[in-house]
């Protein structure tokens, strides 16, 4: 081996070497292998279901959407019916998954701040009550505790006929395994002013809490804004109501034929959903409303009392302030769970999207790719506005610091 | 009495006598005062909690125990109206709830199985251990590859196939895999979305969001209806499998956020202190980070391993029968078909979840306390 | 060669994985390489397809599957069963997943037109029906309006039902579910009056409620669901071999071989018979099959009468009549071209 070309060959490499243990180089062609990979694994997938479905001869495109469903929907909260295209029943689905979401949610929030407060109580009954709740459910599968709901519990009410309801009978309330019925409210001429007066009363709230405040930061002086903002809530509808001459009715539920007629009826399904959902969610809920409070340093609280506040006003102006900065990201990541596991709906029969359009549409049309896409797409789209909102919201409260 | 010879009238000559403790603060009165009756708002409180445990705990107590039903050999013995649990229904069915139709006389390779996880799994979880490194591989990788051998019978022991396993053997076997297999791939999309190099953070970013943001009911319908379609022609899967790829990628991208989670709480001094040990990306990563980091996320993982098992009963709706599936398969059977049959089943399933995801949480909150360092009162 | 270098990375993780399973455009190849034939079926439906505690099959669509077995392998034993929900089963048969789909589906213009599939024949003739509690005191599905209405979804059921309440000017509350169990769980259970799906199924149904003699299938027909075995597009071989698996089995009752007589009836003279059990011609050789392949299926399996006498007929809990799928001869629909 002659030296001289090892001179050479040397001075070559160093270069290449260089240039091989260069972290930007590298990088480079790393990430141009990933895209590389990555748009090949699409490619051929893509590919293969081109192939696939030219193959299966399976009809493929957003088409469908407009050809009529032809089936009948258990529940829905816009005009359908068999005749209406694929795209309502899509929407009816959609709606159905953002009631009982919406209902599920409130639900959860209310109950997950009284246990989550309660497991921090003083008092040992309800503090081990509390605690017993959220360690039971929260180690419990969401699923199995809806079918518990549903089958165990829902399902085994007596039937309106067998539970001694007379025929033709008016009934205020009633629990069968049809569902609770409740009197329903007919609207009838001029019943949309009460509407508008709810809507003035929100509206005057909202208004008196910013003048209020305002006041409050000027002079110093408080008003009480909770007090009268309830009043006009529930007085000005209630005057409309009289003033417009009582234009709204109840209508009761009866037992006729087969079935409960009239009324307003909670169904089972739906029932059991949002039993389920918001148990199983508040037990995570109270969990962070619990490490929120703890989260407030003992200094704050102490540093109220020293300024003589109350133990009531502490918590109302000092503790719970704070702990909101802490609870809120957790809670609507709750929130987004809910929403997502809501689509449980399926295993009991609740027509939610996932149910309706990834069930009963994909086995009409028998085009998989693009309906389960579409469902994904949504709760993805729902997911991503819902960390947009919270990233919005944490920037929004986070400490200003210097 | 003699040193003093002048007694001073007002100071005492014999010890007073010693006033009984206040009735309140010791004893069960006292403990009662203060836990049950502090203020009228908590006696309120108090008698309307006790109230309400009066009003559902004794029906639960006369349901499960008193009005049960205990032995029995078919419907006939839960018919009765008024009985309370049906346990004669889980008793006939045990064998199928942790097996499934694992065919009886191979159930020993499920038992072993069960017993090698064990023994990895009680060294790795007590902290005092040493070989936490080689304990872990042994789960990670050397297990799964003798269970795999076991429970699908290779190497000459008899077959079974996937479409026989179920109960609480599909339960556990769709969790750990799922674990086992989102563990590495976690740690690199974590590192990816902590990555400098902006295609591999995008490709990251939009992986980890992407299956974070649907749920994983639409995850498994993909998995079992839209995957075949995207396989070429004439590869599929069993549907096992299928649902575990969905499973796997579905925690993966949460496991990824866990580790992430871990990897920010690294001061930055230790990232700067493996660079100026001359140390690569990975020997930094290896070495530094990810030792430390792990050990951070720990309760992190585990609550997530919590999540992946309850969230491995969602199986039972593309088919698979897990134990919740197989309890409910087993309520419409026509042999044990009675009002009391559903409720059974569903109590011992939710009672097998808690005892695992309830020892499961307190290990974690353990390894909280221990992982804590920070001052509480 | 994109989907060849696909398949291998798929096959290599697939090692890792329980089976990944190879099928290419000549089925009956690939079924004799793996030496099974995969079969999809439903997830339990008795006198159909359903499995007892120790997880072997039985039933009429399942007997199918055993004949195809036997014609391909002279060993009726030579199945696998892939239980599939009523959404899985076309894609099932689409990726390759099981050979033939055996599994009470109802032949539509649209499901053989636009699925990529093919319908190898009706092994029986259904239509759906109303099944009520004796206690409603209704007698008629004209009697239903008003009345909620437990419906499995993703069926061909789902639909009928709508078109009827409509066609008829009556109401009704649907009440839906995903899987057969579910659905029969909540009829039993009392949350709908009416459970609808094919007559067939609802005598099956019937049979696993707590309190089977309180419930009535009412006489309306409101549908025709002619039932059969399915295979895919594109593999003409493998369908003839299900379409014929099924005639012999008629054709054998027509003449009246039967599992017990079929050696005896090797020796016949009459030249149908000998066709049928390959003694004359080379009808087997022509489909890829031995020649022997219908006296296997018939000594192993039996005839269409025998098989269904076993799983449905008088003598079984599900105690259906022939009706119309009794043979074209004896006033039915059951009608195989000859052999020949």
């Amino acid at each position: 081996m002659a030296h001289q070309e090892g001179v050479t060959a040397d001075a070559g490499d160093s270069s290449r070497v260089s240039l091989m243990n260069d972290p930007k180089a590298r990088g480079l062609v790393f990430q141009a292998l990933l895209i590389i990979a990555v748009i090949y694994l699409v490619y051929s997938g893509v590919t293969n279901a081109i192939d696939n479905l030219a193959r299966a001869g399976i009809a493929s495109g957003l088409g469908f959407f407009g050809e009529r469903a032809g089936f009948d929907i258990g529940q829905s909260f816009i005009p359908y019916t068999n005749d209406s295209t694929y795209l309502r029943a899509f929407f009816v689905g959609l709606l159905n998954t953002m009631v009982v979401a919406f209902i599920g949610i409130f639900f959860a929030t209310l109950i997950g701040f009284v246990v989550g407060l309660a497991r921090l109580s003083k008092n040992y009954l309800v503090q081990k009550f509390a605690t017993v709740y959220v360690e039971t459910l929260r180690n419990i599968p969401l699923l199995l505790q809806l079918l518990f709901w549903y089958k165990a519990v829902l399902s085994i009410l007596p039937s309106p006929r067998a539970g001694g309801l007379e025929p033709g009978a008016e009934v205020v309330f009633n629990l069968n395994n049809r569902g609770l019925y409740m009197p329903r409210i007919v609207p009838e001429g001029g019943a949309q002013l009460i509407l508008y007066a709810f809507i003035v009363a929100v509206v005057a709230w909202i208004l008196i809490g910013r003048w209020a405040k305002k006041r409050q930061m000027a002079t110093g002086q408080q008003f009480p804004v909770f007090l009268t903002g309830l009043g006009l809530f529930i007085f000005l509808p209630l005057i409309t109501y009289l003033v417009t001459g009582m234009p709204l009715s109840l209508e009761y539920a009866s037992l006729q034929g087969f079935n409960m007629v009239g009324g307003w009826v909670i169904q089972p399904e739906f029932m059991a959903l949002l039993l389920g959902l918001s148990l199983y969610t508040a037990s995570f809920i109270a969990e962070i409303v619990r490490a929120g409070i703890l989260a407030v340093s003992h200094g704050q609280s102490e540093a109220a009392f020293a300024l003589g506040l109350r133990p009531n006003l502490t918590s109302r102006l000092v503790v719970v302030p704070q702990a909101m900065r802490v609870i809120i990201p957790p809670l609507t990541s709750q929130y987004l769970n809910l929403t997502k596991n809501s689509s449980l709906a399926v295993a009991i029969g609740y027509p939610d999207l996932v149910s309706i359009f990834g069930g009963t549409v994909l086995n009409q049309t028998g085009q998989a790719v693009e309906v389960i896409s579409i469902t994904m797409l949504v709760y993805l789209t729902l997911s991503l506005l819902t960390s947009a909102f919270m990233n919005w919201f944490n920037s929004s409260v986070a400490l200003v610091e210097r | 009495m003699a040193t003093h010879p002048t007694s001073i009238a007002y100071v005492r000559t014999e010890e007073s006598p010693a006033t009984a403790p206040p009735v309140l603060t010791g004893g069960v009165a006292g403990w009662l005062k203060e836990n049950l009756f502090a203020t009228p708002r908590d006696t309120v409180l108090t008698i309307l909690t006790f109230l309400f445990l009066l009003w559902i705990v004794p029906p639960i107590i006369d349901w499960a125990f008193i009005s049960a039903v205990w032995t029995g050999e078919s419907r006939e013995a839960c018919i009765a109206p008024g009985t309370g649990a049906c346990w004669a229904f889980v008793e006939a069915k045990f064998g199928q709830f942790i097996y499934g139709r694992y065919p009886i006389e191979e159930r020993w390779r499920v038992n072993l199985s069960g017993l090698l996880l064990i023994a990895g799994l009680v060294p790795i979880a007590i902290p005092s251990v040493p070989y936490k490194r080689e304990n872990a591989l042994y789960l990670l990788v050397v297990f799964p590859v003798l269970a795999f051998i076991l429970l699908t019978g290779q190497l000459g022991l008899e077959p079974v196939e996937t479409p026989l396993w179920g109960g609480l053997l599909v339960t556990l076997v769709v969790a750990i895999v799922g674990i086992v297999v989102s563990f590495p791939l976690g740690i690199l999309l974590a590192l990816g979305r902590r990555s400098e190099m902006p295609i591999v953070k995008m490709f990251s970013v939009i992986f980890i969001e992407f299956w974070r943001g649907v749920p994983l009911i639409t995850v498994l319908f993909m998995s079992s209806v839209m995957l075949p379609l995207f396989l070429p022609d004439g590869v599929s899967f069993d549907k096992l499998l299928r649902a575990l790829i969905g499973v796997a990628l579905f925690s993966s991208a949460y496991m990824a956020e866990v580790i992430r989670g871990g990897l920010q709480a690294i001061p930055k001094g230790q990232y700067e202190a493996a660079n100026a040990m001359a140390l690569t990306f990975w020997q930094g990563t290896r070495l530094v980070i990810m030792p430390q980091a792990l050990k951070l996320v720990i309760p992190g993982i585990v609550n997530t391993f919590i999540g992946l098992f309850k969230d491995t009963s969602l199986v039972l709706i593309i088919g698979l029968f897990d134990l919740l599936g197989i309890v409910q398969q087993n309520m419409n059977d026509q042999n044990w078909i009675s009002p009391a049959t559903p409720a059974t089943g569903f109590v011992f399933a939710a009672f097998v979840f808690f005892i695992f995801c309830f020892s499961m949480s307190r290990y974690s909150a353990y390894m909280e306390r221990r992982l804590d360092t920070g001052h509480k009162r | 060669m994109n989907n060849k270098i696909l398949s291998a990375v798929v096959g290599i993780t697939a090692v890792a994985g329980l089976g990944a399973t190879a099928a290419s455009a000549a089925t009956l190849d690939d079924v004799k390489a793996k030496g099974f034939v995969q079969c999809g079926v439903s997830t339990g439906l008795a006198g159909f397809s359903a499995p007892n505690d120790a997880g072997d099959w039985s039933g009429l669509d399942v007997d199918l599957c055993r004949g195809v077995a036997a014609a391909v392998f002279g060993d009726a034993k030579a199945v696998k069963y892939s239980p599939l929900s009523a959404k899985e089963r076309f894609t099932a048969l689409q990726s390759g997943e099981i050979d033939v789909l055996s599994r009470n589906t109802t032949w539509t213009m649209s499901r053989d037109t636009q699925l990529g599939l093919n319908f190898a024949g009706v092994n029986y003739y259904d239509g759906q029906g109303f099944m009520v509690r004796k206690s409603l005191g209704v007698n008629s599905a004209l009697q239903l309006s008003g009345a909620s209405v437990c419906v499995q979804t993703g069926t061909t059921t789902e639909l009928n039902l709508t078109d009827y309440f409509k066609a008829n000017g009556m109401t009704y509350n649907p009440v839906v579910f995903e899987k057969l169990e579910e659905v029969n769980a909540a009829y039993d259970a009392n949350r709908c009056d009416v459970y609808t799906t094919d007559q067939s199924g609802l005598y099956s149904i019937r049979l696993g409620l707590s309190a089977p003699d309180e419930h009535m299938v009412l006489p309306e027909v409101i549908s025709k669901e002619p039932l059969g075995p399915v295979v895919r597009q594109g593999d003409d071989q493998w369908f003839s071999i299900v379409k014929w698996v099924h005639f012999a089995m008629l054709n054998a009752e027509e003449m009246g071989v039967t599992s017990a007589n079929a050696d005896e009836m090797l020796g016949s003279t009459d030249p149908n018979v000998m066709r049928l059990l390959g003694k004359e011609g080379t009808f087997g050789e022509a489909i890829g099959l031995g020649n022997d392949w219908a006296y296997n299926v018939i000594k192993q399996v039996g005839n269409y009468g025998e098989v269904f006498e076993r799983n449905v007929g008088a003598s079984t809990p599900l105690a259906i009549g022939r009706g119309v799928n009794a043979l074209w001869s004896k006033g039915g629909l059951q009608y195989a071209p000859p052999l020949r």
